[in-house]
């Protein structure tokens, strides 16, 4: 102690660097901030009124909801049959390989707008679905494609099998991310093929798994509202239905951007907190014994 | 005295052939071990030796020839005169019974020491959690690393990530242990504390077959060497012999480097 303290004032205290573009920064920042608020408090386009009065309209909660729900079922779709086409990709054989490539190939290289509405359009191409035999067989149970293909149906298969294409390859990369000798302590222990994935190596993937995963959900957020167009009272759909009514355009897409951002947020926090427990032993917290 | 039918040897290789693309890496591998004995394998990089070891719990599938293990075949079985490979999830039970310590270590980076150590007995041989915990923390004593049960394996350094890889092993009361260079992924100055718990380990009359290219700790330790060329095993017998006075020009030339 008394050492450092003898030292002090002979060795130099070393200064930030001088960074004069900081303030010029700074004012830019302001001064595009300010309008931005000006605009937004004194323009009578935005009716802040109208926008509050229709936050918590029942109509457009409904459509939050929907979308909240579409969501959810999406992306549970899309990470079933992503693990599995990972899976899939990475095992050996022949045949399973190419069947996941052929699917990624099909369902990641159409527009989902495409995929959307010719899953609404089933009944065009098969007006009845049935179970039993195929090629002229017995039929056990029989259905018009029209009832069986709601809304929520062709959105779900439409969202869900594109976004499957895209989850599968997230997982594939985050299992390569995982060091092969892993598997191999795994295997040279005596767990089953699917207990070493199980307990080895997916939660070690996951941490390269779950950030393009956020990305995906919170992608997924929005693109639900592409479900308008086969008429799934959705959130963007709902606020549709409402301003072309009133033509309060502007105010009700504030509406349905908030509620966006609420929903972005809070996906986002839930992003993190399942990151922090994919980290466990990730670093060398703490000190060496 | 009887005339008693001899035990099985711990471990019978039996001519073994193993090619990798174009390359023949193991041409006709013999080896055995008797219960209780310590094999090394020594030899230059590039002679098979790891793959014969992964060989042995069927890591890799051999393309000729039986690996017995305790007069079990390891990763095939005989139907009708001919032999099939076995289905991963059949192979998997008999490496339960087979211990394997890595170059890497390859702990559970996501997982602390003592599950590391845990999980194996109780997921794969359904043992009681609270007798395997028991059993963990007296391996972790073993291996002189007691107070880092809590411990995440990054938090350690290489040397004691390696005795806990050894003790993960151990739990599942394996009746022959492989060992695949264990001290090779190590800094000079670690080397000395896992070879001490191999040699611990070989004094309890364990079987083990041990790659290495600890010439010393294999003239220690070991009840037979090999010497592994090329793809066959150059020479063999005990460590005494052969490292001495080997006939073979190519084991010579290589514990000329060696040593």
């Amino acid at each position: 102690m008394a050492q450092v303290e003898a030292k002090q004032g002979t060795v130099p205290v070393i200064l930030p660097a001088p960074r004069p573009g900081h303030w010029i920064g700074v004012a830019v920042v302001a001064a595009v901030g300010s309008w931005i608020a000006y605009q937004a408090l004194t323009n009578p386009g935005f009716q802040w009124g109208t926008v509050g009065r229709y936050m918590l309209h029942p109509q457009v909660l409904r459509g939050v909801g929907t979308t909240v729900e579409l969501t959810a079922l999406v992306m549970l779709m899309g990470a079933v049959l992503g693990v599995g086409l990972a899976l899939m990709r990475m095992g050996g054989g022949q045949v399973l390989p190419l069947c996941a490539y052929a699917f990624t190939w099909f369902f990641r290289g159409t527009p989902v707008l495409v995929q959307l509405v010719f899953w609404y359009n089933l009944a065009t191409l098969f007006p009845t679905l049935s179970l039993g035999v195929p090629f002229g067989g017995p039929k056990f149970a029989e259905v018009s494609s029209t009832a069986a293909i709601s809304s929520f149906t062709a959105a779900l298969l439409g969202l869900g099998l594109n976004e499957a294409a895209y989850m599968g390859e997230i997982v594939r990369a985050g299992l390569l991310s995982v060091d092969a000798g892993q598997g191999e302590a795994a295997r040279a222990l005596g767990y089953r093929p699917m207990q070493a994935f199980r307990v080895v190596v997916l939660p070690q993937a996951m941490r390269a798994i779950v950030p393009p995963t956020g990305n995906q959900v919170i992608g997924m957020l929005k693109y639900t509202s592409l479900a308008s167009v086969v008429a799934l009272p959705e959130l963007m759909n709902s606020v549709e239905t409402i301003y072309s009514r009133t033509f309060e355009t502007i105010p009700l897409l504030i509406v349905a951007a908030l509620w966006y951002l609420v929903l972005v947020s809070l996906l986002s926090a839930v992003q993190a907190v399942i990151e922090r427990r994919y980290r466990r032993g990730a670093d060398p917290a703490g000190a060496r014994g | 005295m009887d005339a008693l039918p001899a035990a099985p040897p711990m471990v019978a290789v039996t001519d073994v052939w193993k090619a990798r693309g174009r390359n023949q890496v193991l041409r006709g591998i013999n080896l055995e071990a008797a219960r209780g004995e310590v094999a090394c394998l020594l030899g230059p990089s590039g002679a098979g030796k790891s793959t014969l070891l992964r060989c042995v719990n069927a890591l890799e599938p051999c393309d000729r020839g039986i690996v017995r293990v305790d007069g079990t075949a390891i990763g095939c079985e005989e139907r009708g005169g001919r032999w099939y490979r076995l289905r991963e999830r059949d192979v998997s039970r008999q490496r339960a019974g087979i211990g394997m310590v890595f170059q890497g270590f390859n702990l559970f980076p996501h997982m602390t020491v003592l599950d590391n150590v845990c999980d194996a007995p109780v997921r794969v041989l359904g043992q009681p959690r609270t007798e395997v915990r028991e059993r963990a923390q007296r391996l972790l004593e073993q291996v002189g690393l007691a107070e880092k049960a809590a411990a995440y394996p990054r938090q350690l350094s290489g040397g004691q990530q390696q005795r806990i890889a050894i003790a993960r092993a151990l739990a599942m009361q394996p009746k022959l242990m492989l060992f695949d260079e264990p001290t090779s992924a190590l800094d000079p100055h670690l080397v000395g504390e896992v070879l001490d718990v191999i040699k611990a380990l070989a004094a309890t009359g364990m079987t083990m077959l041990i790659v290495t290219h600890e010439v010393q700790f294999a003239r220690e330790v070991a009840g037979r060497v090999a010497v592994m060329v090329d793809g066959v095993i150059a020479e063999a017998g005990p460590p005494g012999a052969v490292l001495r006075d080997p006939k073979d020009p190519r084991v010579r030339s290589f514990l000329a480097r060696a040593l």
